[in-house]
């Protein structure tokens, strides 16, 4: 408990006016004048107690004088926040296919139409770059695990596979968990939520394997490195795939798979509880 | 001196010259040649003494099982048998049939490893993980995407499995060092899980990964990973 703020200007005008000169030149006590300094700095100092927030021991906590980020409640349930990330970028291009076909250009339209998808449905929206930058894997992880009730989905496009499917991941068992004291290892910050990627995963996949003729119907499991650090449900995504004559064919299935992402998601969201405690694990 | 003695000097200088200018690139190209003979890359000098695991004679003739690409569905993966005279020494054999894996199937288009990648070198910890150093063809070469590369280490994975069962956890190196991801995506900072039933927490404390965790009961395909070495 803080206590009693002092007040440097109430104080000096105290000081100053606690001796007057007499005529005789010599200095003498003025009780009047000290009255009157005591009664201003008593006021002052009590006006400064309020403005400041100090409080008195047994009074009730006041907020305090600085901007504060209003707290959670104590309890929320299910995710608030989707984290797109349109993989590579910049100097990477990702998979490259003819007529100079970039991995790194088409997830970024694809990501466009899904965040389209997914605000239409009342989800908020981030995504690690929106332009042709290249975060590195932890700089796009940082994103999601800076937030409270989030979901990542990395956006990728591969260089094989049979065209026209899709294929969602996420990572196989991780046996390493969180460290002692219960703080989450960043390297293995995916550890917590595997069992929840991929239940995301299977949501996403059963909805993309009714669009897409050829797609498996459950969550394939794989090493992503980007899903590694990301505390929170992870799944990458892959079209196949850059080797198609035509650009326009991965285009038409750009829409259907936003969709397909925004309604795996809308069915996954009431499996996503939240631990009423700040920074417990699911 | 006369002029006769300077006209002489003056010729003689000029064929000097001559002569020098004739035989100067002769002499370059050969210095560069024989440069080149006694001063092999780093790759190939490690190439050759790695990658010639020639097969013993004596050693007996065994039906391997090499995983390559499915001819039904090039994403999953099949095995095939070959004859191999293959070695009794885990580390031969491993050489062995990954150089198989690398030269490929008869069918090109099943092929998972890139046709230019070669086995460096590879090791095997009394802990039973195998370190495979491949050259940086591995990485620059094999398809971009997490399809592909996850064929790629999982034919590398299960191969070893079905014929050196020695080798319970694989580390992929390449040119000597650990790398981020295979080809954009697939990490490699982690070992994979070989033979999911040998596969126990090592429990020496001599290794290049310390203690990589126990593998769940219900068993990830091949080539998961199980566990990344902590930055030291």
């Amino acid at each position: 408990m803080a206590g009693a703020v002092r007040n440097p200007e109430a104080e000096a005008r105290f000081a100053i006016l606690l001796f007057v000169r007499s005529r005789d030149g010599s200095f003498h006590f003025e009780r009047r004048i000290l009255c009157a300094a005591l009664c201003t700095a008593a006021a002052a100092s009590v006006s400064m107690m309020v403005s400041s927030g100090a409080q008195q021991p047994g009074a009730p906590i006041q907020a305090p004088p600085y901007p504060t980020v209003a707290p959670p409640p104590a309890e929320r349930t299910g995710l608030n926040v989707v984290v797109l990330d349109p993989a590579h970028g910049g100097t990477d291009p990702g998979a490259r296919g003819a007529q100079g076909i970039r991995e790194s250009d088409l997830v970024l339209d694809l990501t466009f139409l899904v965040r389209r998808a997914l605000e239409a449905q009342g989800f908020q929206v981030l995504q690690t770059r929106s332009g042709n930058q290249n975060p590195s894997f932890d700089d796009r992880s940082t994103l999601a695990n800076a937030q409270r009730g989030a979901v990542f989905v990395t956006l990728h496009i591969s260089s094989t596979g049979l065209p026209g499917t899709v294929r969602v991941y996420a990572l196989p068992e991780m046996s390493s968990r969180a460290s002692a004291g219960g703080v989450l290892s960043w390297d293995y910050a995916q550890a917590s939520y595997v069992g929840l990627s991929r239940k995301f995963g299977d949501a996403v996949q059963g909805q993309l394997a009714q669009r897409f003729k050829g797609s498996p119907r459950n969550v394939q499991t794989a090493s992503v490195r980007q899903l590694r650090t990301t505390a929170a449900p992870a799944i990458a995504v892959e079209l196949s795939s850059v080797s198609v004559q035509d650009r326009s064919d991965l285009d038409k299935m750009m829409p259907g798979v936003a969709d397909a992402i925004a309604r795996g998601l809308a069915a996954f969201r009431p499996s996503y509880v939240l631990p009423a405690e700040a920074g417990a694990q699911p | 001196m006369n002029g006769r003695w300077r006209t002489w000097l003056l010729a003689v200088l000029a064929a000097v010259v001559v002569i020098a200018a004739i035989y100067f690139p002769k002499l370059k190209r050969k210095v560069k040649t024989s440069a080149e003979i006694s001063q092999p890359s780093e790759e190939q000098a490690r190439r050759e003494l790695t990658t010639a695991t020639p097969a013993n004679p004596a050693d007996p003739k065994v039906q391997v099982r090499m995983f390559w690409a499915s001819d039904e569905d090039e994403s999953a993966l099949s095995p095939l048998a070959v004859d191999l005279a293959l070695s009794s020494d885990p580390v031969l054999r491993a050489k062995q049939v990954l150089n198989t894996l690398l030269a490929g199937p008869v069918n090109s288009d099943l092929r998972t490893l890139p046709a230019d990648a070669a086995l460096l070198a590879f090791y095997l910890l009394p802990d039973g993980t195998g370190v495979a150093d491949f050259s940086e063809a591995l990485g620059t070469s094999t398809p971009s995407g997490i399809q592909s590369e996850q064929r790629a280490v999982d034919s590398i994975a299960r191969t070893l499995e079905a014929n050196v069962p020695e080798i319970k956890r694989l580390k992929i190196l390449i040119h000597g060092q650990e790398v981020d991801t295979l080809a954009g995506h697939l990490d490699l900072t982690q070992l994979f899980t070989v033979n999911t039933r040998a596969a126990q927490p090592p429990t020496l404390s001599y290794g290049l990964w310390p203690k990589p965790p126990a593998t769940s009961a219900k068993s990830p395909p091949a080539a998961t990973a199980v566990a990344k070495p902590p930055k030291r």
